[in-house]
């Protein structure tokens, strides 16, 4: 099978950089979206017009999902990692306590957000192979699974081989973000350990869906490279992904930089009015896919954006392992913006005239089970 | 003795083989396919072929169609 | 330039062979319309008539053929069809027609997805004609059907691109080229399914059975033109969606 080529920042920059407000609203005038058109979305002209964006974003929306949040939660199980990321709390190089949750402590760290009322969990972790493998992964999803609608992960990249085997364990989903498409950018900031090779990273949400996945996540880090340049491979990526594996959902993530342990700064960083029109423009670019805000942005931002683009949230989220358990704990990755409990964010929502979901599948449909 | 050609009864003198058939219908080889009991013949056979007694014999070739 | 398997055409119009007054009608038909890719049937030899023969008439350097296996009620019947057109032409190409019902000649999708599946296996090119069911589009793809053709409406009514939603999906999806077969009566029609991104189109009827086929072999031709240039062109909008200039969408919330 061919692979996702991702063509140089420097092709593009004309695309992002020329379009008029005309432009964009012919753009906004269209149902089906050509990948040129999303960088019309991406241009300054748009980011000028983003109420505009947002009437159109929340239309599609509600046309294609209705009044419905997802609701998830993540659960750290460990903190180990081989790589050396110069922008996240968990890198190999900052010296904080490690940890590691047995299987019996992250079943009760489930068990704590199956009884908060969360159906589908993300199970996160460092990469550290040596430490949460397929294995573990495995195990612990055959003895919660009965408990939740969806189990994804968010771990390290595995083979398809891997993928296939935590599939009939009943893992639906996985979430590997690429952090920039940039690669001169991601050779700088991935300084070791297996993600220092941009190419496996960028291939894996294509072995995850080649493995029967029923979902797969990507995204980009805003504030590492140019985010409207980042913003257009995404909508490439989806696209490719789309097309080759039709089988497969894709949800995307906006993994927006904020301050971490090691006190990263991040040398082209994003503001709320970006991430908006990033989250608009892929919304109209592509109808169907997921959109997920989780607890890095604030309350505040997170209330406004209900119904004008995002179609999942997390809600009571902690990044440190055994934190739902122990929330004295320290050694997250990152901080979250959002303190509220599932049921206080639930609450906004249906302020907002929406419905908070808490699953919209049963795995033990899943054949094999 | 006699055969069914595309439907229809036709006597042939015994031991007349698919060149032989092919000649006597006017039929460019070229341009025809020869199925003789529902198997396709290959073209290299048509020369050696002596067609049995009752042989199905299917006469095939392109015609116009969308 | 389209590419069907690892062969390259200019024209992205399929002609078909069938309807014709004569055959000299429909050489020159078929010339004017600049189609490189015909299709032909497979039927006995008409024993009263031995020189009806479309392979004397059309000029192989000149026309890709691609046999169908029109008639064909289910899997076995195209599969025994294909073998005697892949022994009559020396090709490995094949329009796999499967059309239990004679009344409306629609294609039978389990029987189609069947037949394809076993002739991919077997090295041959198969173009399946199909209705436009975008996951039978993706069903024959993922099968190895070398385009997917579906229909533009029920064959020989002429109605043009009534699928016109499902047909878009199968485009925005396609890994294969996709060819929009029957049901296109005018040139409109051609230019239409172009303009939506169709790599090729087959017309038969229109163009046989119109008052001088030849011009319209030719109006096809153009129309066909037309419509990919404007497709390559990048269509502008129409605007049906509402005008953006009082948005009622408030972001004060944005820091």
């Amino acid at each position: 099978m061919s692979l996702f080529a991702v063509p140089d920042f420097s092709e593009f920059q004309s695309l992002l950089h020329s379009p008029t407000t005309t432009d964009v609203e012919a753009v906004l005038q269209k149902d089906k979206l050509h990948i040129n058109d999303l960088a019309t979305l991406l241009s300054p002209a748009a980011g000028e017009m983003l109420p505009a964006l947002a009437l159109r974003s929340a239309a599609i929306t509600s046309q294609r999902f209705g009044h419905v949040i997802q609701m998830y939660a993540p659960v750290y199980v460990s903190s180990f990692c081989n790589n050396n990321c110069v922008y996240c709390g968990f890198s190999a190089e900052n010296k904080i306590a490690r940890r590691m949750l047995s299987l019996d402590e992250a079943e009760v760290e489930m068990n704590i957000l199956a009884d908060r009322g969360f159906s589908h969990v993300l199970l996160v972790s460092g990469e550290a192979p040596g430490k949460v493998g397929v294995a573990y992964l495995a195990e612990l999803a055959r003895r919660t699974r009965d408990r939740f609608a969806a189990l994804t992960i968010e771990v390290q990249p595995l083979s398809s081989a891997d993928y296939c085997t935590l599939f009939e364990a009943g893992i639906t989903g996985v979430a590997v973000y690429q952090e920039t498409y940039d690669r001169a950018v991601y050779e700088q900031v991935h300084l070791a350990g297996k993600k220092a090779d941009y190419d496996y990273r960028l291939e894996t949400p294509a072995r995850a869906a080649e493995a029967g996945m029923r979902e797969v996540g990507i995204g980009a880090l805003m504030g590492l490279s140019d985010w409207r340049s980042e913003g257009l491979v995404l909508g490439m990526h989806l696209a490719w992904l789309r097309k080759h594996f039709w089988r497969t959902n894709v949800s995307v993530s906006f993994p927006r930089m904020r301050p971490a342990e090691g006190a990263y700064e991040p040398p082209l960083p994003a503001g709320e009015k970006e991430l908006t029109q990033l989250l608009f423009a892929l919304r109209i670019f592509d109808w169907d896919v997921g959109l997920v805000l989780s607890t890095r942005e604030e309350e505040r931002y997170r209330n406004g954006m209900i119904g004008l683009g995002p179609t999942r949230y997390s809600a009571g989220s902690c990044t440190a392992p055994g934190g739902y358990a122990n929330p004295e704990i320290e050694g997250e990755q990152f901080s979250v913006g959002d303190h509220r409990d599932l049921q206080e964010v639930c609450a906004s929502i249906r302020l907002k005239n929406h419905d908070p979901v808490c699953k919209d599948w049963d795995a033990t449909f899943q054949k094999g089970f | 003795m006699i055969i069914s050609c595309n439907g229809r009864e036709r006597h042939l003198q015994a031991g007349t083989t698919v060149t032989g058939l092919l000649a006597e219908l006017q039929l460019n080889p070229q341009t025809v396919v020869v199925e003789c009991n529902k198997t396709i013949i290959d073209p290299k056979e048509y020369d050696a072929l002596v067609l049995p007694e009752d042989a199905q014999v299917e006469l095939i070739r392109f015609v116009g169609g969308g | 330039m389209l590419k069907i398997a690892d062969k390259t055409f200019r024209s992205r119009l399929f002609g078909g062979t069938g309807k014709f007054s004569s055959s000299a009608v429909m050489n020159e038909a078929l010339a004017s319309s600049g189609a490189e890719m015909v299709t032909v049937a497979l039927r006995r030899v008409d024993l009263e008539d031995p020189d009806d023969d479309i392979m004397s008439v059309l000029d192989r350097e000149r026309y890709w053929f691609l046999p169908n296996t029109a008639g064909a009620r289910n899997a076995e019947e195209a599969i025994r069809l294909a073998h005697l057109a892949r022994a009559v032409g020396g090709t490995n190409w094949l329009k796999l027609e499967v059309t239990p019902d004679p009344r409306t000649l629609l294609p039978d999708p389990v029987e189609t997805l069947k037949a394809t599946e076993i002739l991919v296996k077997e090295g041959f090119i198969v173009l399946p004609y199909m209705n436009a069911d975008p996951i039978l589009s993706l069903r024959l793809q993922d099968a190895g059907a070398a385009t997917v053709m579906p229909l533009g409406a029920p064959i020989g009514t002429n109605q043009g691109i009534l699928m016109r939603s499902m047909i878009e999906i199968i485009i925005e999806q396609a890994q294969v080229p996709v060819v929009v077969d029957a049901g296109l009566g005018a040139p409109s029609h051609a230019a239409a399914a172009m303009e939506m991104g169709a790599d090729a189109v087959l017309v038969n009827t229109a163009i046989a059975v119109a008052g001088d086929p030849v011009a319209m072999g030719r109006a096809f031709g153009l129309a066909v033109e037309a419509g990919r240039m404007a497709y390559e062109a990048v269509l502008g909008a129409s605007g049906k969606h509402a005008a953006p200039s009082s948005p009622e969408v408030g972001l004060e919330f944005l820091k």
